[in-house]
């Protein structure tokens, strides 16, 4: 795609800005479908319909969801940090987008092919937790303080089980690249990483299978807990918090926050898909797959755990911060060695 | 749970002192948070002054007040007894038929009215159904307060049907007015038997599912379990009454206690906390008292609509109340604990006074005392765990 851009334009700046812009489309347009899909899917959960007026089955409602926020009035409290206030969404949303440079859509497209890849990623995201420590300190209200130190020690404990899954498909393809990572699957369903890769002879397979699985499981965990979403949400949506650190953001802020949310709900699915689940190869090896089967298999994939995470949001509840905590800590990074340690001792073997 | 081999007590020694389990004095600063009048809980408008060290509680403070309507004082202005009954529907508005019939027993006990056979039915059948509809909410929002949503809307599209069995009754959805003093203000619609049978069999397997989804949830138990401890001498102390006395292991409840109506005349158990899921009297044991008494409850309405005989239910209201001077003070099983009305008349017919002991003011005054030492978040559910209704907290 690169090269058709430099074809038409000529080597300009223009080539790159239009370069990255379809991750950004794809987040503007993938919010509005995610918000249509969390009502609907928490509706049903509940056994209610949601909006069923506005357009058919309420499909219109995003749209009016979106058009409220913007015409929203922009309160900023008085004794507030101003300059830190309205910053800090817009640091929770880089951190997200800034992420979705390294996510390959598919076999021609990836935003940047450096061979740091998903460890970039992890690091990009983690800007975040700068944005929402200035949230919760700009807005001058101790709830939100209490929320966004709360939701800052969440996130950082949560990047150790992240990286460590990382550790474990690295080991297994020997790249950092996503596109590497990806290539490395090629074959069909039993040659994605989460069954042991395809280029590991049967018996490591199925020797690996339990411990890529379990590592696949904690990277979804993890990610739940990335995105501040139930069980993980302490920080966000406790009865005592009113809104944690969100709490006295009001229109287009508030509305960048939410977008933030779900824009990294769906870059921890695309790299939890990337790294185990094939990516954008398809599951049934070279029968649909190309570079438009490409996108369309990665953002179905990265769709499916979307709506698992707000399937797990509506039925469980939510955990203690110690709780938390201490899941982390000694519960996910434990298994997690266990689990590098098996799946070296067997590439080794 | 928070890993420390101090007691709650022990943790804090004097303010502004933390004492650390290696036995070092760290010198920290509190904070006092407000959880203000109105919550995002679902509790009503109680502000609690939270002095809290970190995420520590070291202190709360509730205030009350804010939902004070003066009650007591309207009684005394009304000029016919019958007249108070739309205020006591208002005092716990989530109980109404309870607080009805209270107020209704003990003006019949002081005028010594006899009530028809069918009323008794009736009433046991309203309030028993009153009950489980609290209890609905009570349970819901208790898992909205922990973060799980669904069994909130699980609980209240159980609590239309019954709703739907009231409003073809008398009317009302929240607020009947219908338990009158001598009778009941309308009988029961030809369909209402029917339909409330059809209800028992519908809500059974549906408090299964409830149960799945919540109560039993390893991460519900862990937020719940240990938490919030209230030993049972402590309860009695505090004069604790209702689920939050019974989650505490005592076997007590008025209707079997000190029976009033017809109650002695069905089949059922009192529900009592046992300590299953971590120590007895924690906010689990209080919770599933709440979801056990709701299938007792379930029990004695059928026993009730399969009993029930037939009568004029208008025919003992008296067309003037006028008692002697006297006093009495009569107690019945609300959803929330002993609900108690002192009455004192002075020969008109109007009162001259009408205390109202609401179970719930009395179980909030236990709060810092079993709330010290716990986390922010255990105080949610502490807070949730007893059940309380501002409505009748301030009268």
């Amino acid at each position: 795609m690169e090269q058709l851009l430099k074809f038409i334009l000529g080597d300009n700046v223009l080539v790159y800005v239009l370069y990255c812009a379809p991750p950004l489309v794809f987040i503007l347009l993938y919010a509005l479908v995610t918000l249509y899909m969390e009502m609907k899917v928490a509706a049903h959960i509940q056994d209610r319909v949601a909006y069923m007026r506005t357009g058919w089955h309420g499909v219109l409602q995003p749209f009016a969801d979106i058009l409220k926020l913007i015409q929203k009035e922009d309160i900023i409290p008085t004794q507030a940090d101003r300059a830190l206030f309205i910053l800090a969404p817009f640091l929770v949303f880089i951190g997200t987008y800034a992420g979705f440079a390294a996510v390959p859509f598919s076999p021609d497209y990836i935003g940047s092919n450096i061979n740091l890849g998903v460890f970039y990623i992890v690091a990009a995201s983690s800007i975040v937790v700068i944005g929402l420590l200035m949230s919760g300190w700009a807005s001058n209200n101790k709830w939100s303080l209490l929320g966004a130190m709360r939701s800052a020690a969440q996130l950082v404990s949560y990047e150790i089980p992240t990286a460590l899954t990382i550790v474990v498909v690295v080991m297994i393809t020997g790249s950092l690249n996503l596109q590497e990572v990806i290539k490395a699957q090629e074959g069909g369903f039993f040659n994605w990483i989460i069954f042991g890769g395809a280029h590991a002879p049967l018996w490591q397979k199925i020797a690996m299978t339990p411990f890529t699985v379990t590592a696949f499981l904690i990277l979804f965990t993890a990610s739940l807990a990335e995105v501040n979403r139930t069980p993980f949400d302490l920080p966000e949506a406790e009865s005592e918090l009113v809104q944690g650190f969100n709490t006295e953001y009001s229109g287009m802020k508030f509305a960048v926050f939410y977008l933030a949310e779900y824009a990294n709900m769906f870059l921890v699915s695309v790299v939890a898909v990337c790294l185990f689940l094939g990516g954008w190869q398809s599951p049934f090896g070279s029968a649909m797959s190309g570079p438009f089967w490409g996108i369309f298999w990665i953002v179905a994939k990265g769709m499916f755990f979307v709506f698992l995470q707000v399937w797990i949001r509506w039925t469980l509840p939510r955990l203690r911060v110690d709780q938390l905590m201490y899941t982390s800590w000694k519960v996910l990074t434990p298994f997690l060695f266990v689990c590098i340690f098996a799946v070296g001792l067997i590439l080794v073997l | 749970m928070i890993e420390s081999k101090l007691l709650p007590t022990e943790y804090v020694t004097k303010p502004g002192h933390i004492k650390t389990s290696t036995g070092k004095t760290l010198r920290t600063d509190e904070m006092i948070i407000n959880m203000g009048p109105q919550h995002p809980s679902t509790h009503g408008v109680l502000r609690l002054e939270i002095v809290v060290d970190g995420e520590i509680v070291v202190d709360v403070i509730p205030h009350i007040g804010y939902l004070h309507r003066c009650f007591e004082k309207h009684a005394e202005a009304m000029t016919n007894y019958q007249q108070v009954i739309p205020y006591c529907d208002r005092m716990d508005y989530l109980a109404s038929m309870n607080n009805d019939w209270g107020y209704a027993l003990a003006v019949e006990r002081m005028l010594k009215i006899e009530v028809p056979a069918r009323v008794e039915y009736i009433r046991v059948i309203m309030a028993e159904l009153q009950r489980i509809a609290s209890h609905l909410i009570a349970v819901g929002t208790f898992g909205i307060d922990m973060g799980a949503f669904t069994p909130f809307l699980w609980a209240f599209r159980d609590r239309e049907k019954i709703l739907d069995l009231f409003e073809m009754t008398c009317g009302a959805r929240l607020l009947y007015n219908y338990i009158w003093i001598g009778g009941v203000s309308h009988d029961l619609p030809s369909r209402f038997v029917e339909q409330a049978k059809e209800f028992c069999t519908y809500f059974r397997p549906k408090l299964v599912e409830f149960n799945n989804l919540l109560t039993y949830n390893e991460i519900f138990v862990k937020r719940t379990a240990n938490v919030g401890v209230l030993p049972k001498d402590v309860a009695l102390n505090y004069a604790v009454s209702g689920p939050t006395l019974r989650g505490s292991g005592m076997n007590f409840d008025l209707r079997k206690d000190d029976p009033y109506g017809v109650y002695d005349k069905f089949e059922w158990e009192v529900q009592v906390g046992k300590g299953e899921m971590g120590t007895l009297g924690d906010v689990w044991d209080r919770f599933i008292v709440k979801v056990r008494e709701m299938e007792q409850s379930i029990k004695i309405v059928e026993q009730a609509l399969a009993a029930i005989p037939e009568g004029n239910v208008q025919q003992a209201i008296p067309k003037r109340i006028r008692p002697d001077a006297n006093e009495i003070y009569v107690r019945t099983e609300s959803p929330r604990g002993e609900l108690g009305f002192y009455i004192m008349s002075d020969g008109s017919s109007s009162p001259y006074r009408v205390k109202a002991r609401g179970p719930a003011f009395v179980n909030l005054s236990v709060l810092p005392e079993i709330s010290r030492g716990c986390m922010i978040a255990d105080l949610v559910a502490i807070v949730g765990s007893m059940d309380i209704v501002l409505g009748e907290v301030d009268r």
